[in-house]
């Protein structure tokens, strides 16, 4: 049985007096990938944001309810130390436009005025990169700037960002989106070797997708959690409904 | 099957028959007038546009025209006194001697002063209302006053300069062991730097609203504070911007004229320091124009008019083309 490292209780979430997480019950285990599925505008990228408490940001929009992350609740912990601990990865690649590639892997020590020697850097930068599965492509550019680089290696780029911090938990806001099918089949690839080391999140859309990536699934309907299961189960023999309409293509 | 066909011609015939006979002759009369209608309408759309192209053209030739009057007003100090002139270190129209040099310092020392005084609280202004606080009454007032502070009279800032700031600059002068004047180029910036915040901080505040929200998010992502996104993601993305502002603010104070006149003491001595009184290009032009009683005297006002309209049309035009650049990209 895995250990969980993320869980939360009675979550919700609001953006004003608009309750768009509703009443969430979920148990993430350790190193595993789990997706987060469901129609447009049913809450999925709040309920992401607010595991690492970037919903709180936005004017206006308040949370309750507890996340712990181990035994610890993430609404008790500073934001920044939240942070540090749980990465992101946005929809749309956004690499610093005026940081290298090198600066843009170690931006996250940088920003926190963090000063490490350069070998030091240097290990993080490959290593990280490595892991992004895009040192091989970058290796002799590190220190040119990352706006040549296409828009599925941008996102690598991303990532290896957001894991040269060493976050125990990876959270993946539709990260393919915006990326053509080549680029998407190698960030899947990358999604499953880095569930050796971290946990991940992964919102998306394409169900295909979550049944390649992902060992558990979390169907979202209108802000609440519908369904959560094993990705086989939930895919062969959903239990509600909604999930079944939704699997079916019956509403998207 | 026949007589169906035959009956559809038959409507259609009649249908085209009923909206023949629908037009009265009235309609074709009114349909004429019409059309003389839309002639006349053609002839003012024509005049309108020649109009506006006209005024278009007028301005041109007026900033042309001014410039123009300056370059030949300017044509007996620059034959009599040559190009020394701009550094000659003495004025003295009595004794007919016209040296620009205590000008030229005195217009870069209140306006740098201004503007070394002035940028952090644009800056602030501008982080404040583009970062922090974009929405809410409290924005909003703090955005209309900034602006009011531009749409103020500068005789306005001239009062207040002589009642509340100069004695408070003379005892502060007397603290720190100067002569107590009060009036001079330190007084002249103060009033200059309030004046001059609004330029910086509106450009600013655009600039920073303009910083795409996913780069700040990526860095609160990473654990950046508030101050670190501003500090590592705004400030080098609007850094050209900024600068920018920070020209069109300098511009504003090296032209300047009525408030800086009335505080700065209007010596055309060279200034000994930043306590002393002084004069500008601009206020020395003011202050001296209607007394020029001879032609040297006076192109060499016209000549320092030159100079200082040069100046600021160059660093107006290298803001706005930073701005152009930085917007369109
Ligand atoms: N910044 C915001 N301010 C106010 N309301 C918001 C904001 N962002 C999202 N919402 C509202 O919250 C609800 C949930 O939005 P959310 O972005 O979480 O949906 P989603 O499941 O991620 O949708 P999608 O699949 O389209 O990305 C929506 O009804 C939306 O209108
Ligand atoms: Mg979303």
């Amino acid at each position: 049985m895995e250990s969980t490292i993320v869980s939360t209780k009675g979550f919700n979430a609001y953006f004003g007096t608009n309750h768009v997480v509703k009443d969430v019950n979920i148990d993430i285990p350790q190193n595993n990938v789990v997706a987060v599925m469901g129609p447009s505008g049913c809450g999925k990228t709040t309920f992401l944001r607010c595991i690492n408490r970037m919903h709180e940001l936005i004017p206006g929009a308040t949370a309750n309810g507890t996340i712990m992350l181990h035994n610890e609740n993430v609404y008790d912990m500073h934001p920044i130390f939240v942070r540090l601990k749980i990465g992101m990865v946005f929809q749309r690649p956004n690499p610093f436009p005026n940081l290298s590639i090198y600066d843009n892997v170690i931006a996250g020590y940088k920003l926190n005025g963090i000063k490490l020697p350069k070998e030091e850097k240097d290990r993080i930068v490959e290593h990280s990169l490595t892991k992004s599965a895009l040192w091989n492509e970058v290796k002799d550019a590190l220190h040119k700037k990352g706006n040549f680089l296409s828009g599925g290696q941008q996102q690598r780029l991303c990532i290896a960002r957001a894991i040269a911090m060493e976050p125990e938990v990876l959270l993946l806001d539709e990260p393919t989106s915006a990326l053509d099918p080549i680029s998407t089949s190698s960030i899947e690839a990358l999604l499953h070797d880095l569930k050796k080391n971290y946990t991940l999140i992964i919102v998306t859309h394409n169900m295909q997708q979550a049944a390649r990536v992902s060992d558990r699934t979390a169907f979202f309907y209108l802000g609440e959690l519908v369904e959560y299961d094993d990705t086989k189960k939930m895919f062969t023999n959903p239990k509600d409904t909604r999930t079944q309409n939704y699997i079916t293509g019956r509403f998207s | 099957m026949k007589t169906s066909l035959d009956n559809s011609v038959v409507t259609r015939r009649n249908s085209v028959l009923r909206v023949i006979n629908s037009i009265k002759t009235s309609d074709i009369v009114r349909t004429s007038k019409r059309i003389k209608h839309s002639y006349r309408q053609i002839r003012t759309e024509k005049i309108f546009r020649r109009t506006l192209i006209f005024m278009g053209v007028a301005m041109v030739l007026l900033v042309l025209g001014i410039m123009l009057t300056l370059i030949v007003e300017s044509v007996p100090s620059i034959k009599s006194l040559g190009i020394g002139y701009l550094w000659g270190k003495v004025w003295d129209p009595v004794r007919d001697i016209y040296g620009a040099y205590p000008f030229l310092l005195g217009t870069l020392l209140t306006s740098f002063l201004a503007l070394a005084i002035s940028v952090p609280f644009s800056f602030a202004v501008a982080i404040v209302l583009g970062e922090y606080y974009p929405k809410g009454w409290l924005s909003n007032l703090l955005k209309n006053t900034v602006e009011l502070i531009a749409a103020v009279p500068s005789v306005i800032y001239g009062f207040w300069g002589l009642a509340v700031l100069v004695p408070i600059v003379r005892s502060f002068e007397t603290k720190v062991g100067v002569q107590p004047v009060g009036i001079g180029i330190f007084s002249a910036s103060l009033i200059l730097s309030v004046m001059i915040i609004p330029y910086a901080a509106s450009l600013g505040r655009a600039m920073i609203q303009m910083v795409p929200s996913q780069l700040k998010e990526a860095a609160s992502a990473l654990g950046a504070t508030r101050w670190e996104v501003i500090r590592s993601v705004i400030l080098p993305y609007t850094k050209s911007g900024l600068f920018a502002g920070i020209l069109l603010s300098l511009g504003r104070a090296l032209g300047e004229t009525m408030a800086v006149t009335m505080v700065i003491g209007n010596t055309s001595l060279i200034p000994k320091n930043i306590f002393s009184p002084g004069n500008t290009m601009a206020s020395v032009i003011a202050n001296e124009f209607t007394e020029a009683d001879h032609p040297v005297y006076l192109s060499a006002l016209i000549e320092l008019g030159l100079v200082l309209f040069l100046v600021t049309v160059v660093i107006n035009m290298i803001g706005k083309r930073i701005i152009k650049r930085y917007t369109t990209v």
